[in-house]
């Protein structure tokens, strides 16, 4: 009980920790899908950098009611009618606090979160919106995450049981997101995150491209000038990224990841490649593909538009605060101790 | 024997006097034009590394034993000349007891010790590089310890949201030199491993000139009415990483610090 109590006070902080800066794509814009930003946009061209290059910066928010998997019943439908959108819209904006809609990724306005006063920290539901007519962000016939190849299941499961029975033993038994390493929103590939949606910053100079996550000031500099990645003994937390330029699109190539920062059950030679596109003045069109033959029999692929969104990003400190982990490792030791006296 | 002994005491006096000239020769901008980005500013794209021991210490300081005896050579103090003009940091007397309290207890104290993020102006100043990407409206400054950045903001100044580990930078240009004021720094971070340190009134006023293609030099003017009775300066060069494919890699050094801030909370090896 005593640490049941104590794991969702440390939940509970860390919810208060990050819930005054959620920020909401600015309000009044409306939603654009990718294939109306296409067809609309014929007059529209891509902003270039005064050096020529596509220009992708400014503030851009990912957050989205479209669900990263389709709904079963929905089959091979990849796409909603823009009548199906405003009525499953509708239903999202007029339930109730904590209510369900299948086909809707409700964030933070989620069930479980119901217990805090959403309106305070600026989870207004009626602000939810689609931000394409997708039924799913996973893109193709299935609009899922293919099955996993059984010897992926069997390398994720022995890693379970090895920590079984050890989750409180030391910070090192804690998930990289409680550490303050490697928040569950900042993961590369970038998906909507569940709290506040993600507010990602472009600043691009010479030959590089910088990416900023307000999430635990994540932030990436990619060079675009075709060189080679880090040699493959050099494992990072977030892989290793270098980028190019296709056309008006933005292609980073991101590998050298750690075992241990496994994107949904990948291993170490998890291969990804992001494209970024803008689609119009207040639309990126950001894909991915996520492609790890030891985890999966096929590469998939993702696609989610973002939003251009007023700032400022705050500077979202993580480790400095965290007091998560002390209480967890400190609630597991009187636990023991009760335990041990106890028994005696 | 003893003209060799008063040569070697004059080469020294020497080389001192001509090490002091040139430090504040670094400090003024040396007639040098930087060249120039597409859209007509000094290009201070790249990636910078002080090449100092202000981390260790502001000002000057000799060699001493390391915080840690068994490492022996290799985590001694190096020693430094120091960055800080004049070589002295006017503490108010009512400051300066904090100042060496913090440097006795530095090895639990200093905040880098436990992977916080570093303020400004340390960030610069840091072993290891940090990564200038300049755009027309704003300059993203990413530090490859702790993975620290900010943002400096190149239009029209804007107020911070709030105090912050890393502060809120407003640039402009004066020349070739970006200045970028700094404000709303939180109290928590130091100058260095000496205890240097500052509240939450910290202001700070830093300079970037381009003095050669490969170096830059920084000046930041640190005032702070609660902690010093005057503004001060510290200055230093800044080196070009100039090998092929530099890049910053992460330093993501909270699982360095882990055994430090919790191995008291371990679960004891069972009997």
């Amino acid at each position: 009980m005593s640490r049941r109590l104590l794991v969702s006070t440390a939940a509970l902080a860390a919810v208060i920790l990050v819930a005054p800066l959620a920020q909401t794509p600015a309000a009044g814009q409306t939603p654009s899908s990718a294939a109306k930003a296409t067809t609309a946009g014929k007059a529209w061209t891509t902003p270039r950098t005064p050096d020529g290059k596509p220009d992708l910066q400014g503030i851009w928010s990912d957050n989205t009611l479209t669900p990263f998997e389709r709904p079963k019943r929905l089959g091979a439908k990849e796409f909603y009618s823009d009548q199906e959108l405003a009525e499953l819209t509708k239903r999202v904006r007029e339930g109730r606090q904590g209510e369900e809609v299948e086909g809707a990724e409700l964030g933070a306005a989620n069930p479980q979160a119901i217990r805090y006063d959403l309106e305070v920290y600026g989870f207004d539901r009626t602000k939810l919106r689609y931000t394409s007519n997708r039924t799913s962000l996973i893109i193709g016939p299935e609009g899922v995450v293919p099955p996993m190849l059984p010897q992926a299941r069997e390398r994720n499961a022995a890693m379970a049981a090895k920590l079984k029975g050890h989750e409180f033993d030391g910070p090192e038994q804690r998930s990289l997101s409680e550490r303050c390493i490697l928040l569950n929103q900042i993961r590369i590939p970038m998906t909507p995150a569940a709290n506040e949606g993600n507010l990602l910053q472009i600043v691009q100079g010479p030959g590089y491209v910088s990416l900023l996550h307000e999430i635990d000031h994540s932030t990436r500099v990619i060079p675009t000038d075709g060189r080679a990645h880090v040699p493959q003994s050099i494992r990072l937390w977030q892989g290793d990224s270098v980028g190019h330029w296709e056309g008006n699109t933005l292609v980073v190539d991101t590998t050298n990841f750690t075992s241990l920062s496994a994107y949904r059950g990948s291993s170490d030679k998890l291969h990804l490649v992001e494209r970024f596109t803008r689609a119009a003045d207040d639309t990126m069109i950001y894909q991915f593909t996520v492609d790890d033959p030891t985890t999966w029999a096929k590469p998939w692929t993702a696609e989610i538009p973002w939003t251009k969104t007023k700032g400022p990003v705050y500077e979202w400190a993580c480790h400095e605060g965290n007091t998560m982990i002390s209480t967890i490792l400190h609630g597991a030791r009187v636990e023991e101790e009760a335990a041990q006296k106890k028994g005696k | 024997m003893r003209s060799w002994l008063s040569d070697s005491v004059m080469a020294g006096v020497t080389a001192a006097i001509l090490l002091m000239a040139a430090m504040p020769g670094a400090a003024q901008a040396p007639a040098y034009r930087a060249p120039r980005t597409a859209d007509g500013k000094p290009n201070l794209n790249g990636i910078w590394q002080a090449l100092n021991t202000a981390d260790w210490d502001l000002q000057g300081h000799a060699a001493a034993k390391g915080p840690v005896p068994s490492l022996g050579a290799v985590f001694a103090v190096p020693p430094g000349l120091g960055v800080v003009e004049g070589d002295e940091i006017p503490y108010l007397p009512a400051a300066v007891a904090k100042k060496k309290e913090n440097q006795a207890n530095w090895t639990t104290l200093d905040p880098e010790v436990k992977c916080y993020l570093p303020g400004v102006p340390r960030a610069t100043y840091l072993p290891h590089p940090f990564q200038i990407v300049q755009s027309q409206q704003n300059i993203l400054m990413a530090y490859q310890y702790a993975g620290a950045v900010r943002v400096i903001n190149l239009g029209a100044p804007t107020k911070a949201p709030g105090d912050s580990w890393m502060g809120w930078s407003n640039g402009h240009w004066e020349g070739d030199t970006l200045v970028v004021d700094v404000t709303s720094l939180m109290d928590s971070t130091w100058f260095d491993h000496a205890g240097n340190y500052h509240s939450d009134a910290l202001h700070v006023v830093e300079r970037y000139t381009p003095r050669s293609a490969d170096t830059l030099n920084y000046e930041a003017t640190i005032e702070d009415p609660k902690v010093f009775s005057r503004p001060w300066k510290i200055s230093m060069p800044l080196y070009r990483r100039v090998e092929k494919d530099a890049k910053l890699l992460e330093y993501k050094c909270v699982e360095f610090a882990e055994e430090l801030l919790y191995g008291s909370l371990r679960k004891k090896s069972s009997n």
